[in-house]
């Protein structure tokens, strides 16, 4: 069974909602919409205090090249563009919309009619994705059409379809793999087409048999299109590790991309939105969230209105337990825990995780005892403790050399930590210091520009 | 509103902690105190009990009044030095000499550094190794065995240093432990036993153990080779030198020892093959008749700069 070569860990799975089919929300009443809710520039806002919107209307402007639109995701009037407090509590700006019916933008198709057909030549198709503010639905919301615009000098070979899902608890990716299997192979031939690559593998973990059966039916039909199943590890979603567990070929140290070794990969449930932008004009304004959790009453896996309050989300898996510690935005190993449920359903939110109190809270740093438990988990092939240690220390110049760039922030080593040691966090903070240092190089060298 | 907790990522953490890693050592080295408790009778309960308890108190007394942090015997490090230290003595030894090796091995070698994982050498073997030379007597008289009148109250490493031949004791004496010597060297099939679990609960990986016994075999064959063995001879040298004396012992628990022990398997390989070299060399031309402590001590000394030049393998370079 393939798997990528380097560390790994197998936290429980817990995929609780795994058999439970997706399940429409209602739509919400109110939803804010953060100007920022994608990697790059945030967008610019096209409406005012008092406007009429309808639902996939254009809301907000990609703000350069590196950045994405924002659709309407309600029919109503905007109540405001204003600071707006995020999941942490942090004000960022946000509009607000409230609705009003459910009146459509014209030329969106909602019928479920499968269109199979894409006559669209490449260049159209990259133009269509970025009109619709597709971005990395996995939970890293990196623009989907910069992507697709390969480099000059660079060629793609290979798509790669990140159906992984290796996250505890998550299971959105896996409910709509098999239950809009035909769109996500339409997509795929799609995402084939506006690359130029003639070989697509589909990679899915061992845990999802029923996935990889039914898409493994539904692309034999397809020319070069392969499914994969992988080994259970996490964290085998991570895009160079997903890479190297298909291809075999490993994403050199930063800066190189996966382009480098001609391959791009894309989430499962990006590629269905792709489908819908492309084939039935549908901009992204929803997606399926898992609402998961040991406590929680009934996990579900929602397909939500972006902006959409969490509170929403929660109420209708069953409400927040009584003894709730911790409330994820994702899975427990990347999510980022919340304070502020009244904040909305972005276009990276994959899942709510809910955490009880004991499972909440860190347990008691010890000292280190040098098991190298970290050292075997990285998947990076780092050492943990040491880049913990020397961070501590401010011995940034050994921190570079020792490659903490290269660290994909996976959370391996300090959940495998039987010292229970914060060592990503001091990583963190050593990557951070250590990435402003190299931009402070770059901007010394180049020459100052003319007055 | 509720109180949630805000932490960064990762939101889980391993059920292992520290004392259960410790807790696992603890169960692997039973096996071999039963099969030693057979062979030498109820002094081995005596002998490992002083041990522990001593090595338990120092630790206590030390956090408690000199390091004035919180306590850390709770972690159970403490008792695995206390046994490990116990398995390096005879039967026969007198307590107070044990609760001088506790002291050496807990109050030098371990808390003086900063406590468990700071230690650069392995504590157990400092107080072994301490014991060794300052009362030589009494770390070299071991119970007879019934049954092999032939060693008359020697380790089978001691005699053959002293010119018998290796198949003085059978295979099956070796691993059962039927022969003179300190208290956790002597029964093979135990250690390995103890092994297996250590294995099985992920608490060590196999490079360290065994390239250090596959080492000294190698070195056995070669060395009988060069000097004239023939036939069974061949295989009965290696096979001697791996059951025989502390090698088990050595390389599964003490080589082993994560605070003295490289960081990656790669530099874990050379530190095994390292003791492996200097241990055979001991053994064979040196003037103990043993010299797995010297030898893991001395590599002991080597792991900082294993760790500072022997990187895992990153992903993306080639």
């Amino acid at each position: 069974m393939k798997t990528f070569p380097i560390g790994g860990v197998h936290p429980s799975e817990n995929k609780l909602s795994c058999a439970k089919p997706i399940e429409v929300l209602p739509l919400p009443e109110v939803v804010n919409i953060p100007l920022a809710q994608h990697i790059g520039a945030p967008a610019v806002a096209k409406v005012a205090k008092g406007d009429k919107v309808v639902t996939g209307q254009l809301i907000a402007e990609a703000g350069s090249f590196m950045s994405a639109n924002i659709h309407s995701p309600i029919s109503g009037t905007v109540k405001s563009v204003d600071l707006v407090a995020n999941g942490q509590g942090l004000r960022q700006p946000m509009i607000t919309i409230e609705r009003d019916g459910d009146e459509w933008a014209e030329g969106i198709d909602r019928t479920p009619t499968l269109v199979k057909e894409c006559t669209l030549s490449a260049q159209d198709i990259i133009a269509k994705i970025k009109d619709a503010g597709i971005v990395g639905m996995g939970g890293a919301t990196f623009p989907t059409h910069v992507k697709l615009s390969v480099p000059p000098g660079k060629k793609a070979e290979v798509l790669i379809i990140n159906g992984v899902e290796c996250e505890p608890y998550l299971t959105s990716d896996h409910r709509t793999m098999l239950e809009r299997g035909e769109e996500l192979v339409v997509g795929v031939t799609i995402l084939m087409k506006a690359l130029g690559v003639e070989k697509a593998v589909i990679g899915i973990e061992n845990n999802k048999p029923d996935a990889i059966e039914h898409l493994k039916k539904l692309v034999a039909e397809y020319k070069g299109i392969k499914v994969q199943p992988l080994m259970v590890k996490y964290p085998q979603g991570g895009e160079k590790q997903l890479i190297a567990a298909v291809t075999g070929r490993q994403v050199p140290p930063p800066p190189a991309l996966p382009i480098d070794v001609g391959a791009v990969v894309c989430n499962a449930s990006t590629t269905v939105a792709v489908y819908e932008a492309v084939q039935k004009n549908k901009p992204l304004i929803e997606r399926v969230v898992t609402v998961t959790g040991k406590g929680m009453k009934e996990p579900k896996n929602l397909l939500t209105r972006m902006g959409t309050p969490i509170s929403t989300l929660l109420e209708a898996a069953g409400g927040l337990p009584e003894d709730a510690g911790k409330v994820i935005n994702g899975g427990p190993m990347m999510g980022r825990a919340m304070c502020n449920l009244d904040s909305p359903v972005t276009k990276g939110c994959s899942g709510i995780t809910v955490m009880s109190g004991r499972d909440a809270a860190r347990r008691t740093a010890t000292q280190c005892i040098k098991c190298a438990k970290c050292v075997s988990a990285c998947p990076m092939g780092l050492e943990p403790y040491y880049l913990s240690k020397m961070t501590q220390k401010k011995g940034l110049e050994e921190v570079e050399a020792q490659m903490v760039t290269s660290c994909i922030e996976c959370g391996s080593c300090q959940a495998t930590c039987p010292a229970y040691l914060p060592l990503l966090d001091w990583i963190r903070l050593g990557k951070q210091t250590v990435m402003g240092i190299i931009r402070a190089r770059a901007a010394a060298a180049t020459p100052a520009p003319q007055k | 509103m509720k109180n949630l907790i805000i932490a960064p990522s990762p939101h889980v953490q391993t059920d292992r902690s520290t004392a259960s890693i410790m807790r696992d050592v603890v169960i692997a080295l039973l096996p071999a105190l039963v099969v030693s408790t057979v062979v030498f009778g109820a002094n081995v309960i005596f002998v490992t009990a002083v041990s522990i308890l001593a090595c338990v108190a120092f630790e206590y007394l030390i956090q408690r009044f000199i390091v004035r942090g919180p306590q850390t015997v709770g972690n159970w490090s403490a008792v695995v030095t206390g046994m490990l230290l116990a398995f390096n003595l005879p039967a026969t030894i007198p307590w107070w000499i044990i609760v001088i090796g506790a002291f050496v091995a807990i109050g030098i070698a371990k808390m003086s550094f900063g406590g468990l994982g700071k230690n650069p050498f392995n504590p157990a073997l400092v107080g072994r190794v301490f014991l060794l030379i300052a009362y030589p007597v009494q770390m070299a008289s071991f119970p007879e065995v019934e049954g092999l009148d032939a060693l008359s109250g020697a380790t089978p490493l001691a005699a053959v240093k002293y010119g018998a031949s290796v198949n003085i004791v059978g295979v099956q004496d070796l691993m059962l432990g039927n022969m003179p010597g300190s208290l956790g060297e002597v029964a093979s099939l135990a250690l390995l036993i103890g092994f297996v679990y250590l294995l099985w609960r992920k608490v060590i990986t196999w490079h360290i153990p065994v390239t250090i016994l596959v080492t000294m075999a190698a070195f056995a064959a070669i060395v009988g080779w060069a000097n004239g063995a023939q036939g069974d001879l061949l295989w009965q040298l290696p096979l001697f030198h791996v059951l025989a004396g502390g090698a088990l012992l050595g390389s599964i628990f003490m080589a082993t020892d994560y605070s003295t022990s490289p960081m990656t398997i790669k530099g874990g390989i050379i530190f095994a093959v390292g003791i492996g070299v200097i241990t055979m060399c001991i053994r064979l031309w040196g003037s103990y008749p043993e010299g797995m402590s010297f030898a893991i001590l001395i590599m002991n000394s080597v792991v900082p700069l294993l760790n500072k030049y022997i990187k895992p393998k990153r992903f993306g370079v080639k």
